[in-house]
């Protein structure tokens, strides 16, 4: 069954939204757009370090994205003006890492699988990988919600409930590292970001509660997933692309009223 | 009877500048402790220290053990991508029962928002919901940062009664940190005056009779004084109290 890589690509693509929905959510309410763009640009230098060392490319992407998440964490410790810091890490670690699988001596490598994603690259063992990574990563949030949340409205009013919000901010980076790793296959480190951050925009509307933003952006990345996947298999799109595209369209129809809304102008 | 928390010679450096320098003090159970200075004297510093938020270059804050902290900050950027209800707010980060905390909502006098969105709140309902946060941990001690900026003259006048009588119902301690000098004298067992150091300390009339005061908030303090009186005679709020305010800054 698991032969046909459509199937695979499908539930690798389950995992990844049951994983991305709900950390997007963080991402957005937490403003982390920027620290997705560099966790997930660094999964580029992860694999190249990864073909160097003929390790697994999940294992090198995972150690360079947790890396680079643990990096920015203590920059944005360091208080404010950290743009131009994570700008150039951004763009460094994909930049360095196209330029690291060029120097490869003998590997013919597409580089636009890992940009874009590949759904033709998602093997059988990957898929074990891919869910436990992402059932890790969605009982992680859900078990730390409370505090997680907490440090998220306020981290005085974390600090003060005695809870330490550098843990949660922590967790949160191991977490975005782990969808990193499982979701470049299938969408590609230039996409990752908006795989997070798309389908919760998209929930915002609908929700008036954390935990059913959190569930509408799972539900809608799910969604996102199959017309992607759908599209890739009927009219031979890039499954990673289309994905987000879908995501897009959905977050489009879930702001219609409000776009509606402030056309007909204010008071209305 | 024994000190809730104790400060003892705490010192903080924020970005290289000396916030706070041998600063000491004491909360003891049940009192109102107000903490009052200029803009930049470090109050809010003092209060973040004292929760944990900011760790200090020296000194020591000594807790009693178990000690239950019901904190209400300046304010609370939530980002307009988070959805919140009042009562989900509430239930951070300890969860509580829908029938605890509709009791405490119409405590504080804002009865049955839990459905409400935390953005939607005007500026005193918003002051009023995390008061209404903080009490559900059944604080020791309360501690609140300038709780009363949003809010306009009657509103404040109302908040510190409404403190006044929280304090008088659950025996809590409150320690906390205020622009609003008349009234806040008003309803403060005992004042300290803070500029980096503690400047001076007392009941409400010591320290306005104290000259570090005067040099502090300046001559205007005699109709200050009129108006601290003025307090203890009358609850209710006149028109005049504004200006005199003005007058005292």
């Amino acid at each position: 069954m698991l032969d046909d890589f459509m199937l695979r690509a499908l539930l690798a693509g389950i995992a990844v939204a049951l994983a991305a929905g709900p950390l997007g959510c963080f991402v957005l309410w937490r403003r982390m757009a920027y620290f997705g763009d560099a966790t997930a640009h660094a999964a580029i230098l992860g694999v190249a370090l990864a073909l160097w060392f003929s390790i697994s490319v999940l294992a090198g992407v995972l150690f360079t994205s947790l890396l680079m998440a643990l990096l920015v964490s203590a920059l944005i410790r360091k208080g404010h003006g950290i743009d131009a810091a994570l700008g150039v890490l951004s763009h460094a670690a994909l930049a360095i890492g196209v330029v690291a699988i060029s120097f490869l001596p003998g590997v013919r490598l597409d580089l636009q699988a890992f940009l874009f994603g590949d759904i033709l690259a998602i093997a059988p063992r990957d898929l074990a990988m891919i869910w436990a990574g992402a059932l890790l990563v969605t009982l992680l949030l859900a078990w730390r919600r409370q505090s997680l949340l907490t440090a998220t409205v306020s981290e005085d009013l974390a600090f003060a409930s005695g809870l330490d919000p550098r843990r949660e901010q922590l967790i949160l980076a191991l977490t975005l590292a782990l969808v990193v790793a499982i979701s470049l296959k299938l969408v590609g480190a230039l996409l990752i970001s908006a795989m997070l951050i798309i389908p919760a925009a998209a929930a915002r509307p609908l929700a008036r509660n954390p935990e059913s933003m959190a569930l509408a952006a799972l539900l809608i990345a799910l969604l996102a997933v199959a017309a992607g996947l759908g599209a890739a298999n009927w009219f031979d799109t890039p499954a990673g692309p289309g994905i987000v595209t879908a995501a897009t369209i959905l977050f489009a129809l879930t702001h219609l009223r409000a776009v509606l809304r402030s056309i007909r102008g204010p008071g209305s | 009877m024994k000190a809730l928390l104790r400060i003892e010679g705490l010192t903080v450096i924020l970005g290289g500048r000396e916030v706070l320098r041998d600063v000491s003090f004491e909360i003891r159970p049940g009192e109102i402790v107000t903490v009052i200075g200029p803009n930049g004297s470090g109050k809010t510093t003092l209060l973040r220290a004292l929760i944990g938020a900011v760790r200090p270059k020296a000194g020591r804050i000594r807790r009693t053990p178990g000690l239950r902290i019901g904190y209400v900050p300046q304010r609370l950027q939530l980002d307009a991508t988070m959805p919140l209800t009042v009562a989900r707010f509430l239930s951070l980060p300890v969860r509580h029962g829908a029938r605890e905390i509709s009791a405490m909502l119409a405590r504080v006098g804002i009865p049955g928002l839990e459905a409400r969105q935390i953005a939607e709140l005007s500026g005193g309902q918003f002051q009023r919901a995390l008061l209404a946060r903080a009490l559900l941990a059944n604080p020791q001690l309360l501690i609140l940062d300038e709780p009363t900026q949003a809010l306009d003259q009657p509103g404040i006048a109302g908040f510190y009664r409404l403190i006044e009588d929280i304090r008088r119902e659950i025996g809590c301690a409150v320690l906390m940190v205020s622009h609003d000098l008349h009234v806040v004298m008003a309803s403060s067992d005992r004042v300290i005056c803070l500029n980096t150091h503690v400047c001076c300390e007392g009941t409400p009339a010591a320290v306005l009779e104290a000259p570090q005061y005067r040099a502090l908030f300046g001559d205007g303090t005699g109709g200050l004084m009129a108006l601290y009186r003025h307090h203890h005679d009358h609850s209710h709020e006149s028109a005049s109290e504004g200006e005199e305010k003005t007058d005292a800054r």
